[in-house]
């Protein structure tokens, strides 16, 4: 097994821990209409966006989708930013501008995130190509859903990459909906990874609630495009427990989420977080005590981070042209 | 290219006449395959690469071989590119240049034919560039790489062969600023790309029924030189558009809506040459009727002063 430092599982579990705890903040500020911007929750997926993005430093790429909570979390935006983004703040890191399908923490190398399904994966093509133009070793990551497996930019960009070799990862977070589409009503296979076959791209299928499963396929993938031998794809297997977007899919009172109730219970029993404190606590590496003051840890900077986003301001409506051109 | 490493051409037949003409010429020997790449048929993955290419910090050109094949292109953009710098608060910008050329006639028919700059000039956060002359289309080149925004610049097929010394240096040609090609007192003629040179001959022409025509070429679609239009329609009292563009929803309405909001005054009812709301046929007893060079442009003019 892998005899990985104490200091580097804490960060791991710190991680998802901050994941966690921001998206079951924002669950009730939502429901009463405090926070308005569409939030497309990650809750339950948080071992992908911190077993993949360990594996990443601030000089990698990372681009993401309408469900990038996670991925700038993991990648090491700024919460205070965040949430001021979320509540549409003059403080936010779109400056209000952007809400939370448009996060962005540049300096840390998350360069974006946007929610035309499929749109980001050119762009994260292309920073891959930045980097290979200037014969550097940084990698790009591009995150996107299985719904994102209908797009045909996805497969130009698979064609593309592996035919120059480019530092690309592509990840899909399998979470079985493309919004409201079971995954078997989209295509004629549920095994994602498949798709990397026909252009010879290395690829993984793994736990995606296993984030140390995440993280080893991760860090191969990573490897490998610093070697110039990229691109890779990583299929994660995982399920988000709220709504396609909001805590719960409504529309006008009625409850359309269209998922098996013993679906959910199912993967609920496979959540993350608690699997893998479990196995630090049987492995003797973390004691109880010490996970809960993580837990505590992320649960104040998520409240702090709140704080902060009610006390901001909101744009000024003299600014609304100001950002149109640089 | 050779002042700017972080500058690359990208697109379908950078590397053949074909495809783009001599624009390209030399640049894949001098430069290398990495800065000079030709793509497999990919649009919007590779405009999409050229996007993120330039958010991860470089500057990149990329280049359609004819306007229509950018549609496959249009979610990188507008979705992404356009609206990058706006839905990030400033906090990104993209210095992407998307090359698009007119390339139409010789019965190539509906899909080879589109002139969309009105188009992309309606999408906030692009700028839209078409120069007329071989100074311009260096100048506004150099300009458009430089700009920190993304730049459409449309060029057209049908300039090709039009040849002019240029400096061998790098110099701009500003984006937003109109050319005053021919100064008239009779009527002011706004043109743009492949008209603005046919509106400059038409100039020429009209001499001899003793009209004197001012030309102003646009060079700058968006953001469009109100000031230029305007000083002129005031001066002349008449004004005729001539744009390569379909006649509804284009570039001479919104020169028409911007003369109309400034209140001008003009000695008759403003004329416009655009194509017809039409596809491009193919037969060339058809193309005839379809397409507008600086005969029709001549007539049209002295039809409104007759």
């Amino acid at each position: 097994m892998h005899s990985h430092k104490k200091i580097f599982l804490s960060a791991l579990l710190l991680t998802m821990h901050r994941i966690r705890e921001c998206e079951e903040s924002l669950v009730e500020p939502i429901n009463k209409g405090e926070v308005r911007t569409p939030c497309h929750l990650y809750t339950g997926q948080e071992a992908v966006a911190a077993g993949v993005i360990a594996c990443l430093t601030d000089k990698d790429y990372v681009f993401g989708t309408h469900r990038s909570h996670g991925h700038y979390i993991a990648k090491g935006g700024g919460m205070r930013r965040m949430m001021a983004e979320i509540f549409c703040r003059e403080t936010g890191c779109a400056k209000g501008r952007g809400g939370s399908m448009h996060l962005i923490a540049a300096e840390k190398g998350m360069m974006g995130a946007a929610p035309i399904v499929g749109g980001t994966i050119p762009l994260a093509l292309g920073a891959a190509l930045s980097s290979h133009i200037r014969g550097e070793k940084r990698v790009a990551a591009a995150f996107f859903g299985d719904g994102a497996t209908g797009e045909g930019g996805l497969y130009e960009s698979m064609s593309f990459a592996a035919l120059r070799n480019l530092p690309l990862i592509f990840i899909c977070e399998n979470n079985l909906y493309a919004t409201h589409m079971p995954i078997r009503e989209c295509r004629n296979s549920e095994n994602i990874s498949r798709i990397a076959k026909p252009f010879n791209i290395k690829s993984w299928r793994v736990d995606g609630n296993d984030v140390l499963k995440v993280y080893e396929a991760a860090k191969s993938a990573v490897a490998l495009c610093r070697a110039g031998k990229g691109p890779a794809f990583i299929e994660c297997l995982t399920y988000r427990y709220k709504g396609h977007v909001g805590p719960d899919d409504a529309v006008q009172g009625i409850h359309t989420d269209i998922r098996p109730p013993a679906e959910l219970k199912r993967w609920l029993k496979k959540d993350p977080i608690a699997r893998f404190e479990r196995f630090l606590v049987f492995k003797k590496v973390i004691t109880p005590a010490e996970l809960e003051k993580l837990r505590r840890k992320a649960e104040a900077e998520v409240a702090d981070a709140i704080a902060f986003a009610r006390k901001s301001p909101r744009p000024d409506p003299r600014h609304l042209e100001k950002y149109v051109c640089k | 290219m050779a002042a700017d490493k972080s500058v690359f051409l990208i697109g379908q037949g950078v590397n053949s006449p074909w495809y783009v003409g001599n624009t390209a010429h030399g640049l894949l020997k001098r430069f290398g395959p990495k800065r000079v790449i030709d793509t497999p048929v990919s649009e919007n993955a590779m405009t999409g690469a050229a996007v993120g290419a330039a958010i991860a910090g470089m500057r990149a050109v990329v280049v359609h071989p004819r306007v229509d094949f950018m549609l496959y292109a249009m979610d990188p953009i507008i979705n992404e590119a356009a609206n990058w710098h706006y839905m990030s608060g400033g906090n990104g910008n993209v210095p992407v240049v998307i090359w698009g050329i007119i390339n139409r006639g010789g019965e190539q028919a509906a899909q080879h034919s589109q002139a969309l700059h009105a188009t992309f000039a309606h999408i906030p956060g692009l700028k839209v560039v078409m120069p007329s002359t071989p100074y311009d289309a260096k100048g506004l080149m150099v300009a458009a790489i430089r700009d920190p925004n993304p730049v459409v610049f449309m060029d057209d097929r049908w300039l090709y062969r039009d040849e002019a010394s240029v400096p061998e240096k790098i110099y701009e040609v500003p984006i937003g600023k109109a050319a005053l090609r021919s100064r008239g007192t009779d009527i002011t003629i706004v043109a743009c790309s492949y008209l603005a040179r046919e509106a400059v001959k038409a100039a020429q022409e009209l001499k001899k029924f003793k009209i004197s025509a001012e030309v102003v070429d646009l060079r700058t679609i968006k953001p469009l030189d109100k000031a230029a239009i305007l000083r002129s329609a005031r001066k002349t009292g008449r004004l005729l558009i001539a744009d390569g563009g379909w006649r509804s929803f284009g570039v001479s309405a919104e020169i028409l809506a911007v003369v109309a909001e400034a209140g001008i005054k003009f000695k008759a009812p403003p004329v416009r040459l655009a194509l017809p709301d039409c596809p491009a046929p193919a037969s060339i007893s058809l193309e005839k009727a379809y397409y507008i060079h600086g005969a029709d442009i001549v007539k049209a003019v002295r039809r409104l002063l007759s």
